[in-house]
């Protein structure tokens, strides 16, 4: 009985064999299958890339900005308006309950992007209501209005000049979708579809959905830049990282999302296995709370700074899957100031400033150490044992405190902390993602200024940098304001860590994303 | 019988209102907010998160939100889920079969293993045979399922390439949930005796592990019952008639024997139904235990709260069944029905 069970079975693996499918072993269920209301990772891999497109796309494996759905875009003189030129083939995909019958054009643009922006649009309700990156991008106070010029061009006018607008409109949650399916699903009365049962132009099209188990995708037959090479993508979902280690060496899936760093050297000593590497768009750090003292002084910021031995860290804590970062911009993002001066590793230099400072003796403070495992940081709580140690040695006594993760983001928000370690991921590759999102003046009243740093000469600085749309001008302010960023030290930087994918010998043209998202289109199998 | 029914569905009234109000507190107690949550690292403006807190309704006080959702909830409406937005009830009729269809088939042979150990155990009494199965009892009762799990992952699927790592089906196969129970739905889609086949070997390990401690639990039951039993006068009796001893055991001593065996089994399956989170997390189980597990990390309120009411209900509805079924089995009891 048995071996008939598995000449079946062969029999069937064979026939899916000469299918080229490709098992993606996921982290965790999405939330749902519009990435305009995703909030994580796991909805945006499951959505975006797979089953829609967006105005502009970032390039593959890259940060830069390149065509989408628009095939070129003009910016006005003052930079406030944008004009698109969308391309004519895109066609939106057919479904079992929809065909369409008529190419992508402006307004599904109009419909996509007004559904998030404006709050009496028949859809914005539909599912929540809730377009977190859209509002947290500023999108919402970015957009002034949206113009259809003819079929085929779109306006977008801008309250003010923005220059990171062209970056938000490739990220994962500016999809582009079908007008004609939501009036259908509003004939038919049920409008909840349109975000469960997705309708894109992306390369992919969603088969099926069984919760918390898997999501079958089959290539999207007519995609306007050609049929994808594989013909299926199953995602399994497997939230254990060991567990989907086993099943990656067992052969049940061709690629992993999210290797543990223990399971890294398994995978690359393994021959039928690849390890896949990419420096990426993220930075550890660790905030110090200007608001309160000491460290309202700049000589106890800076003197900590010595005292830390940040390559110590990128040995024990990082397992060297990390570089030292000098600036909150990592090296693949643009505008990356390679020259500013960086704090090197120098107890003597810390114990002067603390003299300085006033603190001979030192003082005591609290470091939180991160209550979970990031990319960006690996494991807090060692990295902070480490810390207690080095500031230690120049006086500075050091309780390390912990919470659970929403409560530590909570509190952390509400500048309840000291010293505090935290990261960043970018969202859209652009600087500002950095300088403005985690240093800014506003970002001090909104929460994600840990460092309540609010420098008025910076923010002017990035302020401007914000504003132009000439590359080389906000690359310079950028320069600048990372040399003011580090002479004042709100920050230690510690790490800039390295993204790995784990998948079989025979997938063969995938690219790891620095900003974390999954493309599964360019992917071919041997 | 209807009126031991009407008692018992009456007592369970008072148990279900305390559980609800336990589950409703239990999770508004952890610190962290559903709100925050979903924003992350992000974060977003006080506006916004004064907006979203309103429109899920959290900002209402704490009285009035529990009397909302029990309001709602004897009304059949158990709420929506924060992340998906879909009722709680469509959430957990998805996700349930596949815990059901676990945990029968690891009651299964936990039934299977457990009674005959405790005979064996009981009937060689203070022997080898009895000595070797209470241990490895005794150790599969205090067994760390997460570890247990990996162990033989890695053994029997890594290692040795029997069974597949974790899932409930091979990814290659496209299987369409209408009952949701998979070696049903296989049928129906034409994937037939293979697809059985694979159905059968992916439940082979969670099985296993989810049946370690019932298997440990029964033969324990089993052997004390039967000594016990074996101990009575009426045994005695039938020694005394000349009956062979393994007549004595399986005809006489082990039918009265398994009447508590019965109530550890009703028991156990409750264990099954909630305690199947470490499993189903490990062998990426679709079922509610995980379920409840992704909701208690996004503080997803209402799927906790109502999704631990429904197991709260099961396990009472099957406690009670289990109950009358051990009345109707004990003909001393059998006047009270």
């Amino acid at each position: 009985m048995k071996s008939w069970g598995l000449v079946l079975l062969l029999l069937a693996g064979m026939h899916a064999r000469a299918e080229k499918t490709l098992v993606y072993c996921s982290e965790a269920s999405p939330s749902t299958f519009n990435p305009q209301m995703g909030e994580d990772g796991p909805t945006f891999n499951a959505s975006s890339q797979m089953l829609y497109n967006r105005l502009v796309e970032f390039e593959d494996g890259g940060t830069k900005t390149v065509p989408g759905l628009a095939e070129k875009w003009d910016i006005s003189k003052d930079g406030k308006t944008y004009t698109f030129h969308l391309r004519k083939n895109a066609t939106f995909h057919t479904t079992e309950t929809f065909k369409p019958t008529r190419p992508m054009n402006a307004d599904d643009v109009l419909f996509s992007f007004n559904r998030a922006l404006k709050k009496d649009h028949p859809y914005h309700k539909v599912n929540g209501g809730h377009f977190v990156f859209f509002t947290g991008m500023e999108m919402d106070t970015m957009i002034k209005d949206i113009q259809k010029v003819d079929d085929y061009t779109v306006k977008f006018v801008l309250n003010q000049p923005a220059a990171p607008f062209i970056a938000n409109l490739a990220m994962s949650f500016a999809v582009v979708l079908s007008k004609e399916y939501a009036d259908q699903l509003t004939k038919n009365k049920t409008p909840e579809k349109i975000d469960i049962e997705p309708v894109g132009t992306g390369p992919f099209v969603l088969k099926r959905y069984v919760k918390d188990n898997s999501i079958r995708y089959d290539a999207n037959p007519t995609y306007w830049a050609g049929r994808a090479k594989l013909d299926k993508v199953v995602f399994a979902i497997t939230p254990d990282p060991n567990v989907r280690f086993q099943k990656l060496k067992a052969g049940e899936c061709n690629l992993i999302a999210e290797p543990a760093p223990q399971d890294l050297k398994g995978i690359s000593g393994n021959t039928k296995l690849k390890l896949m590497s990419q420096p990426g768009a993220n930075v550890g750090y660790l905030a110090m709370n200007v608001q309160k003292p000491p460290f309202n002084k700049l000589e106890v910021r800076q003197a900590i700074a010595y005292a830390l031995n940040r390559d110590n860290y990128l040995n024990v804590v990082y397992q060297s899957t990390a570089t030292s970062a000098r600036n909150p911009i990592p090296p693949t993002v643009w505008a990356n100031n390679p020259d500013t001066k960086d704090y090197d590793y120098n107890p003597e230099k810390a114990k002067e400033l603390l003299k300085k400072a006033g603190f001979a003796n030192g003082f005591d403070t609290e470091i939180w150490t991160l209550p979970v495992s990031r990319p960006y940081n690996p494991n807090g709580k060692k990295m902070g044992e480490l810390m207690q140690a080095d500031l230690a040695k120049v006086g500075i006594r050091v309780t390390l405190v912990t919470y659970d993760w929403p409560t530590y983001l909570s509190k952390a928000r509400n500048g309840e902390h000291q010293m505090i370690q935290i990261g960043w991921t970018t969202d859209n590759g652009d600087p500002d993602n950095f300088m403005g999102t985690l240093l800014s003046c506003a970002a001090v009243q909104g929460g994600s200024n840990l460092a309540r740093w609010c420098n008025k000469d910076y923010d002017k600085i990035i302020t401007r940098a914000k504003t132009v749309s000439d590359m080389r001008e906000r690359s310079s302010q950028y320069f600048k304001a990372q040399e003011l960023f580090k002479a004042q030290a709100p920050w230690v930087t510690l790490a800039h860590a390295t993204v790995f994918r784990g998948m079989t010998q025979n997938v063969e043209g995938y690219k790891i994303s620095p900003l974390g998202t999954e493309d599964f289109y360019p992917i071919d199998m041997k | 019988m209807g009126r031991v029914l009407i008692k018992r569905l009456l007592n369970a009234v008072p148990t279900l209102f305390g559980v609800s109000l336990v589950a409703f507190l239990m999770i508004r107690l952890i610190p962290g907010d559903p709100v925050l949550l979903m924003l992350g690292e992000r974060g977003g403006s006080p506006e916004l998160v004064t907006e979203m807190r309103h429109n899920l309704g959290l900002d209402l006080p704490l009285y009035s939100q529990y009397f909302q959702f029990m309001g709602r909830a004897l009304r059949g409406d158990l709420g929506e889920s924060i992340i998906s937005k879909r009722p709680v009830w469509n959430e957990f009729a998805d996700r349930f079969p596949a815990t059901v269809e676990l945990s029968a088939a690891a009651l299964l042979w936990s039934v299977l293993l457990g009674i005959p150990m405790g005979v064996i155990a009981a009937v060689k009494r203070r022997r080898w045979p009895d000595h070797l199965l209470m241990s490895a009892s005794l150790i599969g009762y205090s067994m760390p399922i997460f570890w247990w799990g990996l162990i033989l992952i890695m053994f029997f699927s890594v290692r040795l390439g029997l069974t597949p790592v974790s899932g409930r089906i091979s990814a290659l196969y496209d299987v369409e949930p209408w009952t949701g129970f998979y070696l049903i739905d296989v049928w129906r889609r034409g994937l037939g005796f293979a697809g059985f086949w694979e159905t059968l070997r992916h439940m082979f390990l969670p099985a296993l592990v989810l049946g370690t401690i019932p298997v440990a639990a029964i033969a324990r039951m089993t052997r004390s019952s039967l000594l016990e039993v074996l101990r009575e006068d009426y045994v005695r009796t039938a020694k005394a008639k000349g009956l062979s001893f393994y007549r004595i055991v399986f005809v006489h001593a082990l039918k009265n024997a398994l009447l508590p065996v019965v109530t550890v089994i009703g028991l156990m399956l409750g264990t099954l139904l909630t305690g199947a989170v470490l499993t189903e997390t490990l062998f990426s189980w679709p079922g509610v235990g995980r379920w409840l597990v992704a909701s208690v990390q996004a503080r997803d309120y209402p799927v906790l709260q109502g999704g631990v009411l429904l197991l709260s209900v099961m396990i009472v509805l099957v406690n009670i069944a289990v109950d009358i079924y051990y009345i109707y089995l004990n003909p001393r009891l059998r006047g009270a029905l």
